[in-house]
Order: structure tokens, then sequence, then C-alpha cells
């Protein structure tokens, strides 16, 4: 909404100064986006200066120049002036200007083979002088204006708010001013009262038909008969330019005017172009017309169009057509003024995708009430420029639109905002934003404005009045320190732990979209279902994520491809399984490419692999506050795993799910992705499949216990078939005595010429240690044959001597 | 007498001259060894006559003692000079670097969460969770939006159906009627999280963080709302000063509502918060609306309270110096890398925000 402060004192006796105004104008609620010179055709003429001048390549008498516009990057431009020499000082117009010589309208363009971004300007396409030999060569002094407007604004500064959509009375700058008002910043003129004289009836009959969902419940007109339509006065030019349009003609231009100044929308038609009589209907599907924006639109069923008996003139309250438009030889104008309910023009406006200033207010709610007002105003204006003869006005109507009560609490004002102020000044702000009072003591019952169609219970009157009186007045109490129950819950620690240890291991944390590329995700889709964006951002952000790779590795990707080798990344959120709210997992995704080390006097180079992404998996999961003694690890694992160096972590040997996925990528990942690394690892974690704990890390904890009996540690190594996992040896091991056996650890794995094909020589360390006494070498000498019995039978292996 | 004498001195001149631990050792046994000449002497002790035996035992016991502790002396004196001698030759370049050690970073907009967190843990509140897509009903109806609200335009929003009931939700707000509809009142809660909206420039981004905040009770006013906010940002820009400006604004699930501003000054290319003349927008709030309690069960005539929503990102990027919003979400390890965070910074109220 933008006007400027000359119009608005048209509406606001006020002494204060323009600062003051724009405060007060902030105080109520009417947010100001800017306070500027409007903007005018010369804006796009800015200062520059020539960095480079090349010859053309293919062309003797052209240049090739590099601009500097301020923008920090210069810019091409082809210049044909024998004067574009480098160091120039000049006035550079962009794509998009207007010569103002020859009102041409810049665009990008080749020439002979070069894109030129504009045009470098002469004083005499600038209309400065005759000078048309070559381009303007600027003083020195303009060196530190560079990219600055070459032209001084003289345009009128304005005032643009940004309207909430509960306020369509202030998408007027008579609401503007009534608020303003209200709030003391002046006093609300009153509306000029001029009597205009009103010759005969309105002739052209206009029916609402009593359709189901008629958009339009009110319809008033007039006749102007016998006018001179022209240019605009120059007043009338002024104010529409200072709402950056474009002044048409004196009829268009003042139903604008009228529009932006009462929030009174209108429309004139021609009436020598209307067919008989005007029929408001609901559009039936196909038909079709040619809107004032030059497009043509085919219309569904229910729409309200305004229509003759040749068919639809336009849509109504959303825009006129250009069959019954007004020209600079109409002679009789039909006036419309109506009221259309902000659901269907919502709906007819959404389905085709049009956007105007009225549909813009008729959406957000116009004043009923206005109708005569508009019609008034405009027509004696439309008089007062163009002569001819006003009818009497025409008002049809199919239902009467009521005034809305509220009753209000006096005491509803402290209550809610926690401050008190004075009956009398309630009654006193209610009074000057519009509201009717009838009291009746502790309650106000109070008449609702027809222009506030915001306004629907006692809450919105307290606003009311505290925005009139002002947010200063609010207190500020501080906030009480007691807590209703802990600030996070269980899986909210285990994310924050999680995170933090994952971190601790190297990897830098990464937000990315939780859309992916469907050709990426399909890689780690596994069996999830396909989850489509039916409005994506972009077609390569057309899926949500169902895993944490699907972005994940396409930005490690681009960090290898900025020349970075060996680097981690990981990201903590949402993967999604299913389109329903709550059909989302929290997964930690981690990724790591290159080596350990590298170039390195102290150790030999080493790609990552699997053993480093388990160590990470593992020892977060520790840290989270998990038992190692009691993980579980297996060998299966998603199909973009190698499947040869994965696996997955379950909290327990029994649980089904597993809580985590590492390992090395599947070649075909890699290639697919077209990744170039030396090794590439990752892991996930699934936080949704922990089982939470009830009890705290501190009340799982076992009493304290030591030994201090002599400690022994015994080798045994074992030729044992390939298949038997190592997890399984230990676990053997371990139960041939639980009280004795303390730890067990594998020191050497070996395959080779010294034992057959489908064996492995496993070396493991099993420190034995008692609670209760120093074990003897008898004891020992037992144990160990316990041991090497145990895993004979079990396992089938055989110790090696 | 004389001989035992010629014995010592003679052992004497001996250790003095340079040895080394073989030598000594060699030394020890010719003089205590079985047969050593000390140990001869000693077997010597019962041919001495009597009155001779006294002096004679003293003797040879004072000159044993005195070649024992040479001998010793002597030892320790060339261990210490070998050992010295070894250490001298492991000696390496110190200025050699180090064993590698990497260390990742917490990303800013994770950082701020906590920091966040930390401050309404104070002052009694607790953090809610709702999932990233939601229903029509909870991101727009129930918050007082309904179909044919202009407010709607203002959320561009990403659909997962043609009948545009799913959605990935537009603000943290639906988070409120999720926690509302699950529990009974008091509600002090705040709610972080992703949201998105589909519109991506310089200055927008399709996806972004948000904090709800929401505190119901019996009798949670506007000056509650404002000394909360307050507190907030104070707190969490560290600064004792904080100008601040309430600003009548519209949301259709508050009424009244309010924006938040603060006052700001840039000093040498770096703002400043809490000083200056210029205004920042940073947040939206206002006392949470009859209808919305009324759609989740809360009796309006009971409870009232406010509810706020604050960009995360755009806090970060105040308080961290960070220009560029869509820079946030392009992983750049560069970026990280400066950004980021030590995972050890966990914010805490008693240790500070940040280091």
């Amino acid at each position: 909404m933008k006007f400027t402060i000359d119009w608005l004192k048209e509406h606001l006796d006020t002494n204060l100064n323009d600062q003051q105004i724009i405060e007060s104008l902030t105080n109520v609620g009417l947010e100001v986006e800017s306070y500027e010179n409007a903007s005018s055709d010369l804006d796009d003429f800015l200062v520059a200066k020539i960095v480079n001048a090349e010859q053309h390549p293919n062309a003797d008498r052209l240049r090739v120049c590099d601009v500097d516009i301020g923008k920090g990057e210069t810019i091409k431009v082809v210049c044909g002036a024998p004067n574009a020499k480098k160091g120039l000082l000049t006035v550079y117009a962009g794509p998009g200007a207007i010569i103002p010589k020859n009102q041409m309208k810049l665009t990008v363009s080749k020439i002979r083979g070069v894109t030129s971004y504009g045009m470098l300007c002469s004083e005499s396409e600038l209309k400065l002088s005759n000078e048309s030999d070559g381009i303007t060569e600027l003083a020195e002094k303009y060196n530190e204006k560079v990219g600055q407007k070459y032209f001084e604004s003289k345009t009128p500064k304005v005032i643009d708010l940004s309207i909430t959509p509960n306020r369509p009375d202030c998408l007027g700058v008579r609401g503007v001013a009534r608020d303003l008002a209200a709030a003391g910043t002046g006093k609300l003129k009153n509306l000029k009262e001029t009597k205009i004289k009103l010759i005969g009836e309105q002739s052209t009959k206009v029916t609402i038909k009593k359709e189901k969902e008629q958009g339009c419940t009110i319809f008033g007109s007039c006749l102007v008969k016998g006018v001179t339509n022209k240019e605009s006065p120059q007043w009338l030019k002024d104010k529409i330019l200072s709402l950056g349009q474009k002044p048409i003609s004196a009829i268009v231009d003042i139903t604008n005017y009228v529009m932006f100044d009462l929030n009174r929308p209108l429309h004139a038609y021609d009436a020598d172009k209307v067919d008989k009589e005007i029929i408001v209907r609901n559009s039936k599907k196909g038909e079709n017309f040619e809107a004032l924006d030059n497009k043509k639109y085919t219309l569904d069923d229910g729409m309200c169009v305004i229509s003759d008996q040749s068919g639809v003139l336009g849509l109504g309250g959303i825009i006129g057509g250009t069959r019954s438009g007004t020209e600079l030889e109409t002679k009789n104008i039909l006036l419309e003024s109506a009221y259309f309910s902000p659901r269907s023009i919502r709906k007819t406006s959404k389905l085709l995708n049009i956007d105007t200033d009225a549909k813009f207010r008729f959406e957000r709610g116009i004043d009923p009430y206005s109708i005569e007002a508009g019609l008034k105003k405009a027509a004696e204006l439309i008089q007062e420029i163009c002569g001819g003869e006003i009818s009497k006005f025409d008002i049809q109507k199919i239902e009467e639109k009521k005034l809305d009560n509220v009753k209000f609490d006096f005491s509803l004002f402290e209550k809610t905002t926690g401050f008190n102020i004075d009956k009398k000044e309630i009654i006193e702000i209610i009074n000057n934003l519009g509201f009717k009072i009838s009291e009746n003591s502790e309650n106000l019952n109070l008449e609702v404005p027809s222009w506030r169609p915001d306004i629907l219970q006692p809450i919105d009157i307290v606003e009311e009045i505290v925005r009139i009186k002002g947010y200063q007045h609010i207190k500020t109490i501080e906030p009480e320190k007691n807590r209703l129950k802990s600030t996070l819950n269980k899986k909210q620690k285990l994310f924050h732990f999680l995170q933090r240890s994952v971190a601790s291991k190297g990897y830098f944390e990464a937000i990315t979209w939780s859309f992916a590329d469907s050709k990426i995700n399909n890689l780690f889709r596994e069996k999830n279902d396909e989850i489509k964006i039916v409005n994506p951002i972009s077609s390569e952000l057309n899926v949500l994520r169902n895993s944490i790779f699907s972005n994940l590795i396409y930005y490690l990707q681009k960090n290898l491809d900025r020349g970075f080798k060996d680097i981690s990344f990981f990201e903590i959120g949402p993967v999604f399984i299913g389109n329903q709210p709550g059909d989302q997992l929290t997964v930690v995704g981690a990724l790591q490419a290159g080596k350990k080390s590298r170039l390195n006097w102290l150790e030999k180079d080493r790609a990552v692999d699997v053993f480093d992404a388990k160590r990470d998996v593992i020892q977060s999961i520790i840290e989270a506050g998990f038992n190692k003694d009691k993980l579980f690890i297996s060998d299966n694992s998603p199909s973009y795993y190698h499947p040869g160096k994965s696996g997955s972590v379950y909290l327990n040997r029994d649980d089904n799910k597993p809580i985590a996925f590492f390992g090395e990528f599947h070649p075909n990942i890699i290639k697919k992705i077209d990744i170039k690394t030396d090794a590439l690892i990752g892991f996930e974690i699934f936080l949704d499949y922990f089982k939470e704990t009830k009890k705290k890390l501190k009340d799982q904890k076992s009493q304290f216990e030591y030994s201090d009996f002599q400690k022994s540690e015994r080798d045994f190594a074992f030729v044992i078939d390939k298949k038997v996992k190592a997890q399984d040896l230990i676990e053997i091991i371990t139960s041939v005595d639980k009280d004795l056996i303390k730890s067990v650890s594998v020191f050497d794995v070996y395959e080779g010429e010294k034992i057959p094909k489908d064996k492995k020589s496993v070396a493991l360390n099993v420190t034995i240690q008692s609670s209760e006494k120093t074990l003897t070498d008898n004891d020992l000498e037992k144990i160990n044959n316990l041991i090497i019995s145990t895993v004979e039978s079990k396992s089938g292996a055989k110790i090696r001597s | 007498m004389s001989d035992i004498k010629k014995i010592k001195d003679e052992y004497l001149a001996k250790l003095n001259k340079d040895q080394n631990l073989e030598s000594i050792n060699q030394i020890k046994t010719e003089l205590f060894g079985k047969n050593g000449i000390v140990s001869n002497e000693f077997k010597k002790m019962g041919s001495v006559p009597q009155e001779e035996r006294k002096k004679f035992a003293s003797d040879l016991n004072f000159i044993k003692e005195e070649l024992q502790n040479k001998i010793s002396e002597k030892a320790q004196e060339i261990e210490t000079k070998e050992i010295n001698l070894k250490l001298e030759n492991e000696k390496v370049d110190v200025t050699l670097p180090e064993r590698n050690f990497k260390l990742g970073k917490i990303h800013p907009v994770s950082q701020v969460i906590d920091e966040i967190s930390s401050i309404f843990s104070e002052i009694g509140f607790s953090v809610e969770e709702g999932p990233d897509v939601e229903n029509e009903y909870n991101n727009f109806t129930a918050l007082n939006t309904p179909d044919n609200h202009p407010a709607r335009d203002m959320h561009d929003t990403f659909y997962l159906d043609h009948k545009k009931e799913l959605l990935l939700r537009t603000h943290t707000s639906p988070v409120q009627v999720r926690t509302m509809l699950k529990g009974k009142p008091p509600f002090k809660i705040i709610a972080p999280g992703r949201t998105y909206r589909s519109d991506s420039d310089q200055t927008h981004a399709p996806m972004f963080h948000q904090v709800e905040g929401l505190h119901i009770d019996k009798d949670i006013n506007m000056g509650h709302l404002k000394g909360c906010l307050n507190y907030f940002i104070k707190e969490f820009f560290e600064v004792d000063k904080l100008k601040m400006r309430f600003r009548p604004s519209h949301f259709p699930f508050t009424e009244p509502s309010a924006e938040v501003d603060i006052g700001y000054e840039i000093k040498d290319g770096k703002i400043i918060i809490g000083e200056g003349d210029k205004w920042l927008e940073i947040l939206g709030c206002g006392m949470v609306h009859p209808n919305v309690l009324k759609n989740v069960n809360v009796d309006p005539s009971k409870y009232q309270g406010y509810a706020f929503g604050i960009g995360i990102d755009r806090l970060g990027m105040l308080k961290y110096g960070i220009n560029d919003l869509r820079a946030f979400f392009e992983t750049d390890y560069r970026w990280l890398s400066h950004f980021g965070f030590d995972p050890l910074d966990v914010p805490s109220s008693y240790r500070g925000l940040s280091r």
C-alpha cells in the first residue's frame, strides 16, 4: 500500500512531521516497509566506469567493454562509440531501461556474436543535449558515484506500508488516516460533501442471479453519459505515479484513484459496448473472455462473472474484459461499485492464477456500505474532468449485510495485557475507530464498523485498544525460574549425546535439505516408498529423502571436487518412510572419504576402511551410554554397502532390529555418483530403534568390585573354519568361566600358505583372574585346558601348536 | 698391615683410571670374589696373633668398606654417563609435526538450538517436537487459518498430495496444537525444528529453522510475554543492555499479536546488538487466540497465555556474523570449518553460552 504524505494529509489534519507520522504508523501496527522517492523510469540509468575496452572480434567499429556498475562484478556491454575507452566515466542503462529519446526498451542482446547486457548512452539519447557522436563523458567527481543513479529523483517521497491480511480497511489512504487519528496523530477530516446532480434513471438493467454460492451480493451502478475521455490532469497523474503505476486515461485513473483513496474498487464499462443488460451470474465451464491484461481466460463452473446478453464481460471483483473496456473514444460510461464475497474471489483467482489490486482487496473484505460513496466520488470526478451527465444510482441486492455486534467486558483488557487504562480512554479509542457504543456498566455493546471484517470477538477489541494505546505500556514481568518437568526427554538427550560424540570423532556436522533428488535418493531408498513433493522447488529436490546419505553424499562429492581429499561429514535429522505425519525416523548418517593418514612422516598411508567406520559407530554408541559388552554385530546391511565389508549393530544379541549400520560403500554407488576418492566409508545410527532405558545411567551401574589377586594372561591360536566369526569365538571363550575370564582379545588373524585354504588362524589373548585367591599353576592349567577343549568342541577349531 | 694398605692403594689407583662397567665388575671379583684378594685376607684372620687380630680386623674392614664404596660410586658414575650418552643419541626434532588429530564440528544451527534450549530451560520450558510432515488441519485450520484465509498466501507451502491435505510444515506452530491436544494445561514448552516454504532466493531458503514457544496457564498475560522475550534476547546475545520494541502485527493464531524489533548499529562493519537507533525485526508473537485454544480443547475462559516463533538461522547469523543464509545448507567444508563449533562447547548457563 503506497501513498505520499500529502495524500494522507488530504484525510488527516496533523501538525506532526513526516518522521513522527512514520513512527506513529509503526506504533499502531501499520508496518512501514520503506519511505523513499517513488520509482521512475530514470532510475535505470547508472553512473558507470569502463574498466576495459577491447576490439569486437567480428566488427571493426564496435568495442566490447567491461563496465563497472558498482555490483562487484563488471558486465559486458558492446558499444560503437569512438570514445568508449578504458577509464571513461559514463552513463549505463541496463536491460529493461527505456531510452528517453526514442522510448526504446533495452533487452539483453547478441551483437555480432557477443552478448551485450545493456548500453552506454550518449547525451542525445538521454535528451540532455544534441550530442550524439559518442557516449556521455562524465567528470572525475563521478568516480565516487559509480553504481548510483545518474538522474536525481524528482519524484515525491512515498510511504510503502505492508498491510497485514486482517486490515483491508487500511488498503485505502482514508483507513490509514482513521487509524492514525485514533492514536492521536491528528484529526480525521470529514469527507467533502458536495451535491451532485443526478439526472434520469440508470437505464441498463442489472440482475444478480440468485444462484447457489453467488459471489456477488450487492451491485451498485450509475451511468455517466456524454463524457470526453482524455489524459488525466497533472494532479491525478501524480497520484497514480506515486502508487508506482502508469496513468492510462482519466476514467481508468479515476477508478484507480478512488480505490486507493477510499479502498473502494470500481469498474468502468463502456456502456455502448454492453449488450442490452448486465447479468451477474455463475460461469459455465468452458466460457471464455479476454481480460484487460490481454490474456484469454477459460472459465470453470461457478465463477462469479459480470455478463451481458452476448456473454462474459469480466470476472466480478477481479478483472474486467477488453470487450467492454473504456477507451479514449468512449462516450457513455457504466460505473460499477459492488460487493463480492472474499471466498468466491479467492477461489476464482487461485484457479485462474490472477492477481489484481481489486482482487487483493475483495478477498480481504471490502466495506459493503461504501458502494454509494464510491459511485459518488468517482462519478463526480468524471464529471469534473470529462464532463457528462450522471444518472441516479441503481443498487441491486440479494442479501442485506448486517453489522456485527460484540459484547466487551472491560476486565478482559487488563486480564490480557497486564495493565489497566481508564474506561473513559477505552471508550474514546473505540469511538475514534468507528465503533458505535451502547454501554451497560461493566460491558460495552459494540457495533462493529462496516469496514472492519476482522473484528469478531472480545479479544479483537482488546487488540484494538492496546495497539492504539501503544505496546510500550505493556509491563515487562521477569520470568519465574521454576521448572514443571525436565527440559529434555530421553530421546532428545540421546540425540544430543550422539550428535556431539560423532562430531568429536572428526566429522563435520552438515544440515542438508529434507528433500532430495529422486535419482540419488533411489540408490539409498531400499524398500521404502518414494515420497514425491507435488510442487518441488526444483526437479533435483523432488522427493522427501529416505536416507541421510541421499543429500550428504552429493555434498561430499562437491567437496571432493573442490580438491579436499580426506573429509568426514555427518548429519543428524529426519528421514522419511511414508507421507503421513510421524512417518519419519531420526537418523545419524556419517560419511568419511579418503585416507586416515596421508603424506605423513610418522605413519604409512592408509585408506579408511570398515574398521574405522566400526570404531566410530561403536564408540559413539558407548558414549551415548550403552554397554559395549552387550553389543552384537551381524554382517547383514543395506544394499548400498559393500556386501563383504559392512555390518549392523544390535544393542543385544537377541534384538530383532539393528540400531546401526556401518561399512564401506558398494562400488556401484561410488561409480553412479562418480565419487573420486581413495575409499569411502559410512555409518548410520537409528535413534528410534534404541530401547528407552527406564533407569538413568547412574542407577544402571553395578556395585564397584575389584580383585587384587594376581592376574594371568594366556595366548591361544586356533585354526578354524573361515566362516566362524571372531565374535562367536570370543563368546565361547568368555562363557567357559564368566568369573575367571576377565577379557578376551584378538591379536592376530592369519590366512595363507601355512594353513588349509578354507581355514584361518585366530590368535587370542585371555586375561584370567580370580576375585577370591591367587590362582595356582594347577588352576591355570585346568582353565587353559577347559578353554581349548570347549573351543574345539563347540567350533570345530584346532589349537595350533 | 702394609700388605693390605698396598692392596688398597693399588686398587684405588686402578679404580680412578678410566673404567667401564665390565672392568669394574672384574675388579670387584678380583677383590671380593670367592678367591678375591680381600676375601683371602679375611681367611688369614685365624693366623694373625691374638693381640694383633683386633686391629687387623678393623683395618681390613675399613679397607673393604672404602674399596666397596669406591666401586659403587664408580659404577654409578659410569651408568649415568652411559644413560646420558644413550639419551643424547635418541634425541629427535620435536618441532616436527605431531600425529594427526581430527576434531569435528557442530553446525551453527545445532549450536544455536542448544543455546536457546539452555536459556529456556532456566526459566522452566521443556523441549517438544513435532513431525516435519503435517496435515493441513494442524498447520493451518487448527491455528485459526481457515482454507480461504489470505494469510495462507504468505506461506508458500510444499504439498505431498494433490488434495493439499499433507504438507511440509510451514512453521513450528503445529507443535502447539499437538502438545495441547495430548496434554492438560499448564503448558510451558519450546519446539525447535525444521520448517519449509517453497521460496528460494538470496535471503530465503526452502528449508529453515524456527523455535516455537508456548506458555499457557491461568493468568499469563502480555507482560509475561514481554518479560520472557526480553530475558531470552538478553541472554542469547549475552548483552546487559537491550533495546527492544513491541510492535502491533497480525498472525491468525494470536490476538493481540506483536512483532519484536531489537535495536542495533553497525560499527566497523560489525553488527552490535542492543545499541544504536536502527531496528531489526527478529520474531513474531502474541496471546494465543481463543479459537486456537478451543480447537485443542483448552477452555479459553479458564486458561490463556502466549506463543512466539523465532527464526533460528537468523538469530545465529546475527550472533555469529554470518552473512549468507543459504550457506547454512550448502555443506561447504571450508564454511563448516570456519563457522562450526567445537563439540566440547556445550552451551550451559553456568559456564556461559558461548566461549
